[in-house]
């Protein structure tokens, strides 16, 4: 149950943000998520749900998970690809030096209180 | 209505994890302990690999286990009987993998004065123990041969964060199509620093030469 690990640390970074700033509660968390960064969003708001309705802070509160894709760029020919589409060998060149630009992230965005 | 503010925060959920755990390394790397993350699927071999490379290494370093389990202390127990090294069992509450701070607080639980060597076995998992930087100087996964030699493509992450790679259960070779030496240029793929050592940790074929490793690891650690 990786996602519910994940929801954990959300949980927590988003109190020590709304301590900060004085917020007594919060109705939407908006997350950015990498297309391969192993988290899968209906899990991940399926445990939200469970997690979140357990704080006075967050009950009800919305977990909105945006996509991010998942791009490589290839360090031979300097172009940049699909990383979902075409893996770890670049499309354009046929190489295996490539690496990925974004789509790993698991990041907290924005929340709205 | 209510006016809806929003406030931005843009930060990765790991941030604060990957700080926690370069402090528990400086603070190691001051007590001279080497910290050694080992990973691998559930039922791979971790602890009885554990156990072979401790009877070989324990008259020659000091040596100190923390088991991660999710809710049980089988293994803390078969460690302590077989090799007559203390461990420490660390319940996870229900966490697929451990984080910096759980690390941190096993840690506290054991009495490091002289030791040079903690291995931490991680929860049974190739996804999410690969996220969580533990504070560690290195991590080491076990990969059996059951599991099949694609593992690495299918892990990439995990693949990647492990320079050490041991391919366990050579014994049974002769009834899985497992490739070595495809395995081999796999895991060079993900990580090209990476060592791979075949190994059979029930007959104990190739524990050697693991023991030598981290020993020479831990000797040139302490050097540098
Ligand atoms: N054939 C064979 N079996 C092995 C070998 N090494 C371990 N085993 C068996 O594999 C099973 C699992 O071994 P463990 O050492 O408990 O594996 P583990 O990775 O610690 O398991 P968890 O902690 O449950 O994830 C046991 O039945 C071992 O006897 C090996 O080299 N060859
Ligand atoms: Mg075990
Ligand atoms: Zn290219």
């Amino acid at each position: 149950m990786h996602e519910l690990g994940i929801v954990f640390y959300i949980i927590r970074d988003v109190k020590k943000v709304a301590e900060e700033n004085q917020v007594a509660h919060v109705s939407k968390v908006v997350m950015e998520i990498g297309e391969v960064s192993t988290i899968v969003p209906d899990y991940l708001t399926d445990c939200w749900r469970w997690a979140a309705d357990k704080e006075d802070l967050l009950r009800g509160a919305e977990l909105e998970c945006r996509i991010i894709p998942a791009v490589s760029f290839c360090g031979d020919c300097q172009q940049e690809f699909g990383t979902v589409e075409h893996g770890k060998i670049c499309p354009h060149c046929g190489s295996g030096n490539t690496w990925l630009l974004h789509g790993n992230e698991v990041e907290i965005k924005e929340i709205e209180v | 209505m209510d006016e809806v503010k929003i406030i931005e925060i843009k930060k990765s959920i790991f941030a604060d994890n990957d700080e926690d755990a370069a402090l528990l390394r400086k603070e190691l790397k001051q007590k001279g302990v080497y910290l050694l993350n080992l990973m691998s699927s559930p039922g791979s071999g971790k602890t009885t690999t554990l156990t072979r490379v401790i009877n070989l290494l324990k008259d020659r370093i000091r040596i100190a286990v923390m088991e991660a389990d999710i809710d049980s202390d089988v293994d803390a127990v078969k460690i302590l009987q077989e090799t007559g090294i203390a461990s420490i069992q660390l319940h996870t509450g229900g966490m697929c993998h451990l984080d910096a701070e759980m690390t941190r607080q096993g840690l506290m639980g054991l009495d490091l004065d002289g030791v040079d060597l903690v291995i931490l076995e991680n929860v049974g998992n190739l996804v999410c123990p690969a996220e969580f930087d533990t504070g560690a100087v290195s991590n080491m996964m076990i990969l059996s041969v059951p599991e099949g030699h694609d593992k690495p493509l299918k892990y990439p992450l995990m693949f990647s964060v492990c320079d050490l790679v041991v391919i366990n259960k050579i014994d049974v070779l002769p009834y899985f199509d497992f490739d070595m030496d495809q395995c081999r240029e796999y895991v060079l793929m993900r990580n090209p620093k990476a060592r791979v050592l075949p190994i059979c940790a029930k007959t104990g074929e190739g524990v050697e030469a693991l023991a030598e490793e981290l020993l020479s690891r831990v000797k040139a650690w302490k050097e540098e």
